[in-house]
């Protein structure tokens, strides 16, 4: 399987005065390749190689190479001379060759960023194990360079959108409150009530953002206190059916429950109302006047529960379906511009469900209504009860 | 600010309160509200005399939906002034307004951003009102 990866090559200056020593090591690197199943691919080595200190900063300047063999004694320069003005250092992994081998010239080198030591006199198996190590360091550093990236891309993105999501109420209240500054509707406070109304409406919906937000920044920190106990899933939906039915009843939606008489899973009772209030919410805001929603409990096959919240609802199209999870996505049409939300309930409602080994699932058909189907397992409690103490 | 005739202007939204206040400060100047919350609901309203300028919102359902319109309103009849209200600027730290006249490509005569001063939107009008009809 690891012939078929695909091959890449990592540019090695082999920098030594021994003409035998550079011709050797070229050879042992000739055709040597090593595999990286984690990475997807196979590295090869292509080899140049420098005779003395001034050709080695001749050859680093000319293009900086992945992997620098350097010997330590060299007739113009040391090699720690080498690394102290060579351009683009630290771009390179350096693996220093000594024949003397001293604490000394280790101390040295490393803190001018050596990677390893080879003793001469070197066998060729050697010299490939270093070399395979130093591949396998390099990829790992490219990695974890590239995760970094992307993790900063998503935190700006992120930083971006919550900016514009606090903005945008704070707008609309600072507009109502310039508007009633301004008497632009007569001296009658009755003239102002559908403002206040409104920013009343918006301010909330700021709240909402904001302890949303919390509730993903504890999730995702892993620092949120769970408390695991048996919980009675019927019970906790009957509640979260209650706490919804005011929103239900202005929408003239009917709820209904298909559950059991009891269903038990071992949960924070927090997440598991988290999880139903989010369905219910949802089944309920994104639904027609005079809809239906149905929430559905039932054990699942393989031990857990299955949560099933279906809806007579406006529905989604395939391209809305797709975008479905991303976090602040809220779906932009005509029927969706009164609804207000925070955009975050759903990447909340996944978050929260991973942690029960599980998955939501959806399905929906435009103008007809929506499904969200989820599995829970029962949450493990940790062994030694050990609650990762908070940091003062 | 009497005699305006009603002039139409076309506002295209999708914050209902943003959408609500721009009209109450714009009916109180005189002009005549033709309203829109969505790209694709002001597509339609996009014909020969429906509105003698247009105030837009960029982001809507589509990060560009402001542009778009603005395009297609210039596509039109160049001549009405076409005002972009955007955030987009802060936000992102995207700047389309300075750097190298890029109202050539964005196709709108103006761009304020929000958190937008009505007097600012108010002065922006009359004087591309002002400078299309050629009086004032």
């Amino acid at each position: 399987m690891s012939d078929q990866l695909p091959a890449q090559r990592l540019d090695v200056l082999i920098v030594d005065d021994e003409e035998g020593m550079r011709e050797g090591a070229a050879r042992s690197l000739e055709g040597f390749s090593v595999p990286l199943p984690d990475f997807g691919e196979t590295v090869a080595f292509s080899v140049r190689s420098a005779a003395t200190g001034g050709e080695a900063l001749e050859q680093l300047g000319a293009k900086t190479p992945d992997i620098v063999l350097l010997d330590y004694k060299l007739p113009d320069m040391t090699g720690i001379d080498v690394l102290t003005s060579a351009p683009a250092a630290g771009d390179f992994l350096t693996i220093m060759i000594t024949a003397f081998a001293s604490l000394e010239v280790a101390v040295n080198a490393t803190k001018r960023g050596a990677f390893d030591f080879l003793a001469k006199p070197f066998t060729p198996e050697e010299l490939r194990a270093t070399i395979s190590k130093a591949a396998r360091s390099i990829y790992l550093h490219r990695k974890a360079r590239r995760l970094e990236e992307e993790k900063r891309q998503v935190r700006f993105e992120f930083i971006s959108v919550l900016a514009h999501e606090l903005k945008s109420p704070l707008a609309a209240v600072e507009g109502y409150m310039h508007l009633m500054k301004e008497r632009m509707k007569g001296p009658e406070l009755e003239a102002y009530d559908s403002m206040i109304e409104r920013s009343v409406v918006r301010i909330g919906g700021m709240r909402k953002l904001v302890l949303d937000l919390l509730d993903l920044t504890r999730l995702e920190s892993g620092k949120k206190k769970r408390l695991l106990e048996p919980v009675d899933l019927v019970k906790a939906a009957g509640l979260a059916i209650e706490a919804v039915t005011p929103l239900a009843e202005a929408k003239k939606v009917t709820l209904e429950l298909k559950a059991p008489p009891g269903l038990l899973i071992t949960a924070d009772p927090g997440e598991m109302d988290m999880i139903l209030s989010n369905l219910l919410t949802n089944a309920v805001k994104y639904n027609k006047e005079g809809g239906r929603a149905v929430l559905e409990l039932a054990a699942g096959a393989g031990g857990g529960v299955s949560i099933t919240c279906s809806d007579t609802g406006i529905g989604m199209t395939e391209t809305e379906l797709a975008k479905l999870f991303g976090e602040f996505v809220r779906m932009k049409n005509e029927h969706t511009r009164n609804i207000d939300g925070s955009g975050l309930g759903l990447s909340i409602l996944k978050k929260v469900v991973k942690l029960y080994g599980g998955e939501v699932r959806v399905k929906s058909q435009y103008g007809e209504g929506s499904s969200f189907e989820l599995t829970l397992k029962d949450a493990s409690v940790p062994a030694s009860g050990a609650e990762p103490a908070l940091k003062a | 600010m009497t005699d305006k005739n009603k002039i139409k202007i076309l506002v295209v939204e999708d914050d209902p309160d943003m959408m609500e206040q721009m009209k109450i400060y714009l009916e109180s100047e005189g002009y005549e509200v033709v309203s829109a919350s969505t790209q694709k609901q002001a597509e339609p309203l996009i014909k020969p005399g429906a509105f003698s300028a247009a105030v837009l919102d960029l982001m809507m359902e589509n990060p560009d939906s402001g542009f778009v319109l603005s395009h297609k309103i210039k596509k039109m009849d160049k001549k009405i002034p076409v005002i972009i209200v955007t955030s987009v600027t802060k936000e992102t730290g995207f700047y389309f307004d300075k750097a190298h006249d890029p109202k050539a490509w964005i196709k709108a005569d103006a761009i304020i951003h929000k958190e937008l001063r009505f007097e600012q939107l108010k002065a922006e009008l009359k004087r591309l009102m002002g400078a299309e009809e050629g009086h004032e």
